[in-house]
């Protein structure tokens, strides 16, 4: 662990690094870094610079709004807040969902999990992967793969263009549809809806196989550079079925420690906060939520597809279940901690939504026309899904007026904070100490960041990718040396 | 034989006692408007129905029809003060389309795109205004009225009640109830009353209903509120 960089001893007389905002990931983040003369790394932070309380904006607004509303919170995952915040109104209206209902969201989170982990993989994660950490900066990004491997760039795109939709059919719209709400959902899908899914899906099962031996080539040729880079062992948490399998849209909690041991399973997540609490620092606007029970030092985890692939039991499609057996031998039988694993545990789950799609596709129940349920009704709902970056914790309070009085959120890349920061000062230290700053080297640390596909506009709210801007700021705060990455990738000094 | 007025250039017959919006209404001509809805009596309050009769701007929801009218509406003056009004209904008011239940099925955002408009363009007010979510099944969200007194004379000519009224004056203007409390739920609104569903925004709401309308199926989908509202297409 390396806890000793999160606080340097004696910050005065360090100088400061800032890169802001990181780029190729959503949202508006930055890390800083305090070096001496030396160039050591004596505090290294990934933090959030900007939060607007979208808690406080829903207080007094009527229940059944959320579930719409709650997805403005995010252009990328909309769809898992919309599914969040209805998973937590099913429990405000006392519904039962029908099968119609639960399979047609089912569809919905599949396609919308498939389009996020294909954006994530080809256009955001590619570019590191293909050309190297600290290739060509102007050829490192989605054009120069485009360019380099065009089947590939080719793939992504239609691979993403599917999920959507996937989403447009279910939810009304590609982003920002209606499709849940509170009780079930308001639209089935037709027969020719249908039929235009399933006319593509095999094509998308075969190119999900592709990605999948594409990682997992890339990192088997340097399986100790990838097992290396940013290290470190942490407890892991998902849902997980009954069964154990791996299921991203419902399930009981399960959290195992760095030794595969469980901390808690099948734990009904209606009473997380027995389990989970969060910390406040001063210096990042993000959360740090951790396990109870362990404590606020020993009890930060992983959340997002690497927890999920080592958390389950089995994947419950066969071509995915094979791919996780071949990742889990890779680990040598227990959970794989590398955090560039998450690339490889992200193209299995691809895989599965692909394969899942497939079979609700031949599911008649996603023509029926019983699609709401409710019974009686409560003042408190919870809804948790496993959204495209890990749990996703919806809470809410209702008045006997059913106006929200209190909502409470916690989004996957809040869950990742601590381990976020964590793979930034591993890699600070591997890579960057004493060692003369580049641009290539300080994309290693965006690489690290960045294998969380952390949605920055979920834990704040701040949309739009910026240029990078990194500063090295001597003891006395001037700038010394300045380099500049503008949002095409190029850096001038 | 019967008499007519000419609109835009249209001879467009009309009934002693109908207004310029009846005769225009009956036959298929679109003449933007807000506040008025043929089932009341008109209230003259939007302005946004406002045409030139021979040369002078009056509002056709109020103005008699009369023989020999030279009456011009669709033209980019009026229009444009359309637009105008329209945007001005936006900013008075809190009309968050994306987070309004309504969307799709307003009759503000309707009128907004018909007019073409692509900006609130003033600057918002942001007034602070109650929503009363106490009655059972109506919910009442001052943040979207539009004061058009639709519910108000529901309430009072349909309903035989009187639930709604308006109170204060210009931007002090406040929908209120007829409570002691000053609250829904203590008024004798009930769910099946004209009241409740007459709104043409989303002020007045059927409580646990949003979102129930999938999108594509929603009122203003697939046709503009002109052909709504006529019933003839957009041409
Ligand atoms: S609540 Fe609706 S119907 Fe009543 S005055 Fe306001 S906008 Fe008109
Ligand atoms: S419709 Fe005539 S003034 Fe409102």
């Amino acid at each position: 662990m390396t806890f000793e960089l999160e606080t340097a001893a004696n910050p005065e007389g360090l100088k400061r690094v800032v890169i802001e905002p990181v780029s190729r990931v959503e949202g508006h983040g930055k890390v800083t870094l305090l070096l001496d003369d030396d160039n050591r790394v004596h505090q290294a932070r990934f933090h959030i610079v900007e939060f607007r309380g979208f808690e406080k904006f829903i207080q007094g607004r009527p229940y059944w709004e959320v579930p719409v509303i709650v997805q403005r919170l995010c252009g990328i995952c909309p769809v898992s807040h919309n599914l969040g915040a209805a998973k937590a109104m099913d429990m405000i209206v006392g519904a039962q969902l029908t099968p119609s209902a639960e399979k047609l969201r089912r569809l919905m989170h599949l396609g919308q999990v498939l389009q996020s982990h294909a954006l994530h993989f080809y256009y955001l994660a590619s570019p590191d992967l293909l050309f190297g950490f600290d290739s060509d900066v102007a050829k490192r990004n989605i054009v120069g793969v485009a360019a380099a491997y065009p089947d590939v760039a080719r793939q992504g795109v239609a691979l993403r263009k599917y999920g959507q939709e996937v989403i447009r059919l279910t939810s009304g719209k590609r982003i920002h549809g209606t499709g849940a709400i509170p009780g079930g959902v308001n639209k089935n899908l037709s027969m020719e809806e249908r039929d235009s899914l399933l006319k593509d899906i095999d094509q998308m099962i075969a190119w999900s196989r592709d990605a999948v031996e594409l990682i997992k080539k890339i990192y088997c040729d340097r399986p100790d550079f990838y097992n290396g880079f940013g290290y470190f062992k942490s407890c892991f948490m998902s849902l997980v079925r009954d069964d154990g399998a791996l299921d991203l849209y419902h399930g009981g909690l399960r959290a195992r420690d760095e030794h595969g041991q469980a901390i808690f399973d099948h734990l009904d997540y209606s009473h997380y906060w027995d389990y989970v609490h969060e910390e406040v620092k001063s210096w990042s606007y993000m959360k740090f939520p951790f396990i109870r029970s362990r404590g606020r030092e020993e009890g930060w985890y992983r959340v997002g597809p690497l927890a999920r692939i080592n958390n389950c039991d089995f994947i419950p499609t066969p071509l995915a279940e094979t791919e996780r057996k071949v990742f889990k031998a890779f680990g040598g039988g227990s959970a794989t901690q590398a955090t560039l694993a998450y690339h490889w545990a992200r193209m299995i789950e691809m895989l599965h939504c692909a394969e899942g799609i497939q079979e609700l596709l031949h599911d008649n129940d996603l023509l029926g026309s019983d699609l709401v349920n409710r019974g009686e009704r409560a003042l408190r709902g919870v809804g948790v899904i496993e959204a495209p970056r890990g749990t996703l914790i919806h809470h809410y309070r209702i008045n006997e007026d059913e106006l929200i009085v209190r909502a409470n959120l916690i989004v996957s890349t809040t869950h990742n904070n601590h381990a976020m920061n964590e793979a930034v000062r591993q890699v600070a230290l591997q890579y960057l100490d004493g060692q003369q700053l580049t641009e290539g080297l300080l994309n290693h640390i965006e690489v690290a960041i960045r294998a969380f596909d952390p949605c920055l506009s979920c834990a704040t709210h701040a949309v739009g990718k910026m240029p990078l801007e990194v500063e090295l700021v001597d003891a006395g705060g001037n700038v010394i040396d300045r380099l500049n990455k503008n949002s095409d990738g190029r850096c001038d000094a | 034989m019967s008499k007519t007025i000419t609109i835009d250039g249209l001879a467009v017959p009309f009934q002693e006692g109908q207004t310029i919006m009846d005769a225009a209404l009956v036959s298929g001509v679109y003449i933007p408007h807000l506040c008025h809805n043929p089932e009341f009596k008109p209230h003259g309050s939007c302005k946004l129905c406002t045409v030139n009769v021979n040369g002078r701007n009056v509002a056709s929801c109020t103005m008699p029809a009369v023989e020999g009218q030279q009456v011009l509406s669709d033209i980019a003056e009026l229009n444009a003060d359309r637009l105008a009004l329209t945007q001005m209904l936006f900013v008075e008011g809190n009309h968050l389309c994306p987070a309004c239940e309504k969307t799709g099925n307003c009759q503000l955002q309707a009128v907004a795109y018909y007019l073409g408009m692509m900006s609130p363009h003033y600057n918002h007010f942001y007034p602070q205004r109650e929503a009363d979510a106490s009655h059972p099944d109506v919910m009442l969200d001052r943040n979207r009225c539009i004061y058009c007194e639709l519910c108000v004379r529901a309430s009072r000519e349909v309903d035989g009640k009187n639930v709604f009224g308006l109170s204060g004056r210009g931007i002090k203007t406040l929908l209120v109830v007829n409570s002691a409390s000053g609250l829904l739920g203590d008024t004798d609104l009930a769910v099946t009353d004209k009241a409740a569903h007459v709104c043409p925004t989303g002020a007045i709401l059927i409580k646990r209903h949003g979102y129930a309308v999938p999108i594509g199926q929603r009122v203003f989908d697939h046709i503009t509120i002109k052909e709504v509202q006529t019933g003839g297409s957009d041409e």
